[in-house]
């Protein structure tokens, strides 16, 4: 369409400029805070640019923490963070599969029963029921455990409903077929269901991985161990309350890596970010 | 290759009863055509012969052995679907190969039979393809090659020409009959399309509303249409069905007063009231001497060597009317038309029943 | 969309296996504790869970007479408001920009995503950095630029302005994919003849694209509300702790408060039941009309 408006373009642009600028900001001023001495961090005004112990400090904060504040050294928390992020995703995604296979290829007595207790859980976010669920993770013995922290958030409605809704558009002739070549349900299942989920479990795992990554309340709960806090409950505790100081230079250098990795995981697989978004919702 | 014996076949969904009794015994080898329009219950009855519905009553028996609990697979059937139902993400190559695979042949064994239907259905250089980048044709044909790779003993077709245009279905449909001359497996093919059945066929097994209205050779399916559904549904433009009472004298008497001659008198219905049936394309131009009926032309469409003409039978009567298939030299023309018709395409039917007389 | 499949296998105990592992951990860890939850809100006892007394609806009773609770209702309701009303605002006019400049938009699309992924709990870290009372960028800008002394700590209206701030920029992201989905999805035919009938860009915005993502509209709404009830924890507890004086005290913050610090299982139990009530009606409202909406497209 032709249209000569360049007033309303050029708004346009700043707009959009200044929405970058602002998403931006609180990222640019943590990396430029990470890359100063914590002396520095204390003198205001603070910086605008970066300083020269990017190194330094990413390397301290890795291996050793935060001096006096209780916590981990980031590494360790970061590997807490991958693996329950990890369990999280993979185990909602293997899990809402089966189930949903389950509700849609077959007809079983229950079969609804059991449909409506899965959507059950949707009206049952965590923040909900925190301590009653805090009470069965202890009675079990999972406190500090991998277990504990990522069982109870693995049942997950929204990805049995997507893949659900993803298996009725699967045509019936494809499993009738198949059932002609002698396939049992869960040939079928592997053979034919599975790739053909291909993206919507590709796009579920990021949308799964950036959940599980960075859940806070659930983690704050579970663990009572420094050395199972996951990144995310790190940083918070690097900031004492009260008028202690703070190496506000390493706390940023943990924020930066606390957000790295579900940054990338957005970045690199856009497309399916969006597609995993837009499909969950529906 | 086996037979299939379908006896006394009912089948229902909750209260509705779809199939209502249906029976028929198919020969080894043979070609057998379920037509009817849709919702006429014939995907229904293939799809219980594949055993991909249950069976209400009534049983199914394949070679002599009764499979209505048999799963699919243990049928040694195959069957080539409407939309083709090929797995999307795998080879040509593959989606032949999967049943093979499941049965557990050698690799192959399996590679050398994938090879055999490729090469009977022109395939054998697609098979590394994926279904996305095939056409229509050949997404059919890899279909077909699914069905034939496992030589299974019945094949079955679920109205597989509908998704092509009509210039391919006519060559699949050739294609199709030069594989049945090759393998000689017998073939139950489901189709809507009354040119596909008459030309594929040994026989046909013409259905309405769950029931079977004709079984029968093409060829007698069209001359002796047992029901004027059959009449009606057999042949394009349909069949001309006139009301009317038998008259003394070799005539018919039409609801709205219009005189039609017999070719012949028929002193065995005389006073009764019948359908009286004759084709379109059995009408011939005479002069008005030898005319049986002189319908009111109104419509003409010209149709390459063929023009069909239809005309009011009957002034008095709305729904009198009549088709003709005429020779484009004949002289037809618009108005008053005299027509005629051999006593051998002379058709009667009871109006109450439907049924031949 | 069929609702059922027409093509099944026959069941056995094939199916029950593979749901099994769903619902077991459905059934213990959100079935069992909801209703534990509920439980416990009719009961009062002590910390040590020695004297136990079934006491009917006395916790809510208490519960909507104390005015604390009703204060973080009220707290929870502005904080919601505004940040729903802040990031859907902002997003919306992003959106709007990035669909109407055709240049660039996909490079803004990715500038303008990736706060998805950053937690609540960070952004607020950030933001608190950023706001810091003594070395914070932004204090110090106010300060020197128009002598304004921005300390959260004391003054309330500034925690929740805090609080606002750092979960609505993250929901400005999510917002804005999908209102950005919405546009794209509006036929180019019915903004053209519109544009051929005359109407110019702020024109067809407002009769076309603004009416035609409404269920999109509605939806966020949904959404966005049930993000500032209950993922924002983390940001309170982050960068105020419900402070100061409780004036940033959310219903979700409140409910840890009182149960983990406190001590009050009773209490604590109701408000879980007060908030699964609201979910539950929220859940309601966005299934009803995603169900309504579907029958648009």
């Amino acid at each position: 369409m032709i249209e000569h408006r360049p007033g309303l373009k050029i708004f346009c642009h700043v707009a959009l400029l200044l929405g970058v600028a602002t998403v931006a900001f609180p990222l640019w001023v943590a990396f430029v805070a990470s890359t100063h001495t914590a002396d520095r961090m204390l003198e205001i005004p603070l910086p605008l640019w970066p300083g020269t112990h990017l190194l330094d400090n990413y390397r301290t904060v890795l291996t050793q923490g935060v001096q006096g504040a209780s916590t981990a050294p980031v590494g360790r928390m970061m590997l807490n963070s991958l693996v329950m992020a990890l369990s999280i995703s993979i185990g909602k995604i293997v899990i809402s599969l089966l189930s949903a296979f389950a509700i849609v290829y077959f007809r079983f007595p229950l079969r609804m029963f059991f449909f409506w207790m899965i959507f059950i859980t949707l009206m049952l976010p965590v923040e909900v029921r925190i301590f009653p669920t805090y009470k069965v993770v202890a009675d079990l013995g999972m406190i500090d455990t991998y277990a504990g922290l990522t069982l109870p958030l693995i049942a997950s409605a929204t990805a049995t409903f997507l893949f659900r809704q993803f298996f009725l558009t699967v045509p019936d002739e494809l499993m009738e077929a198949a059932r002609m070549d002698g396939a049992g349900p869960l040939r079928f299942l592997w053979d034919i269901v599975v790739p053909l989920s291909r993206t919507n479990i590709a796009a579920l795992f990021v949308i799964l991985f950036i959940y599980g990554w960075n859940q806070y309340l659930w983690p704050l709960l579970v663990t009572t161990q420094e050395s199972m806090y996951t990144a995310v409950i790190g940083i918070k505790r690097m900031i004492p309350g009260g008028d202690a100081a703070v190496d506000w230079n390493l706390v940023m250098a943990a924020a930066m890596l606390a957000m790295l990795p579900p940054a990338l995981v957005v970045v690199a697989m856009q497309e399916l970010f969006v597609k995993g978004l837009v499909e969950t919702e529906k | 290759m086996a037979t299939v014996s379908i006896r006394d076949v009912h089948k229902s969904f909750g209260d509705v009863e779809v199939i209502q009794g249906i029976s028929m015994e198919i020969a080894s080898g043979e070609f057998v055509v379920m037509v009817g329009p849709s919702g006429c219950g014939k995907s229904t009855l293939l799809r219980m012969i594949a055993g991909l519905e249950t069976v209400t009553s009534g049983e199914i028996a394949i070679d002599g052995r009764v499979v209505n609990d048999l799963e699919p697979m243990e049928r040694n059937i195959a069957m080539v679907f409407q939309n083709y139902a090929l797995y999307p993400h795998m080879s040509v190559f593959d989606n032949m190969a999967y049943g093979l695979k499941i049965s557990g042949l050698p690799k192959g064994k399996i590679a050398s039979q994938v090879q055999w239907a490729a090469e009977t259905l022109g395939l054998a250089q697609y098979l590394r393809r994926k279904p996305r980048e095939l056409s229509g044709g050949q997404r059919q044909r890899v279909a077909m090659g699914r069905a034939i790779v496992r030589e299974p003993t019945v094949f079955l077709f679920d109205e597989p020409l509908s998704n092509l245009d009509a210039k391919l279905r006519v060559q699949m449909r050739a294609e199709l009959q030069m594989l049945h001359q090759r393998l000689r497996t017998t073939t139950l093919y489901v189709t809507h399309d009354q040119v596909e059945a008459m030309t594929l066929a040994d026989r046909m097994l013409v259905m309405s509303m769950g029931r079977a209205e004709q079984i029968g050779p093409p060829a007698e399916v069209y001359s002796k249409p047992a029901t004027t559904f059959v009449a009606g549904f057999i042949g394009s433009p349909p069949m001309n069905l006139i009301r009317g009472r038998v008259a003394p004298g070799a005539e018919l008497l039409s609801e709205g007063g219009a005189r039609v001659r017999l070719p012949r008198p028929i002193p065995e219905l005389a006073g009764r009231d019948v359908l009286l049936g004759v084709r379109p394309e059995h009408l011939e131009v005479c002069d008005e001497a030898s005319a049986l009926l002189t319908p009111n032309i109104d419509f003409i469409e010209l149709l390459g060597s063929d023009l069909l003409v239809y005309g009011q039978l009957d002034a008095a009567k709305a729904d009198s009317r009549i088709a003709a298939r005429l020779n484009v030299s004949s002289g037809a023309h618009k108005g008053p038309l005299p027509l005629r018709f051999d006593v051998a395409n002379m058709h009667l039917f009871d109006p109450q029943t439907g049924k031949r007389i | 969309m069929a609702t059922e499949k027409r093509a099944h296998f026959p069941a056995g105990w094939l199916p029950y296996a593979l749901v099994a592992p769903q619902l077991a951990v459905t059934l213990v860890f959100f079935i069992w504790p909801a209703a534990q939850a509920i439980w416990q809100s009719l009961l009062v006892q002590d910390a040590f869970g020695i004297n136990v007394r079934f006491v009917g609806l006395l916790n809510f009773r208490e519960l909507f007479a104390d005015p604390a609770y009703l204060e973080s209702f009220q707290v929870t309701a502005i904080f919601s408001v505004l940040v729903t009303l802040s990031a859907l605002l902002v997003s919306l006019l992003l959106a709007g920009c990035c669909d109407y400049v055709v240049r660039g938009a996909r490079g803004y699309q990715v500038l303008l995503i990736w706060p998805y992924a950053v937690a609540p709990a960070v952004a607020a870290v950030l933001w608190t950095f950023i706001f810091n009372p003594s070395v914070g960028l932004v204090t110090y800008a106010l300060r020197t630029a128009f002598g304004y002394d921005w300390n959260h700590m004391l003054y309330s209206g500034q925690a929740m302005t805090l609080i606002v701030i750092a979960s609505a920029w993250k929901q400005i992201s999510y917002n804005f994919l999908f209102f950005l989905a919405g546009m794209q999805a509006i036929p180019k035919s019915l903004l053209e003849g519109a544009a051929i009938d005359g109407a110019g860009p702020l024109r067809r915005f407002v009769t076309i694209v603004l009416p035609l993502i409404s269920p999109t509209t509605f939806f966020l709404l949904v959404v966005n509300t049930v993000y500032a009830f209950f993922d924002t924890f983390g940001v309170v507890d982050a960068s105020t702790h419900g402070g100061p004086v409780r004036s940033t005290e959310i219903l979700v913050y409140k409910v840890y408060q009182d149960g983990f610090k406190a001590g009050d299982l009773g209490g604590s139990a109701a408000q879980s039941v007060v908030l699964m009530v609201i979910v539950i009606g929220l859940t309601i409202v966005q299934f009803r009309y995603i169900e309504r909406r579907v029958q648009y497209t």
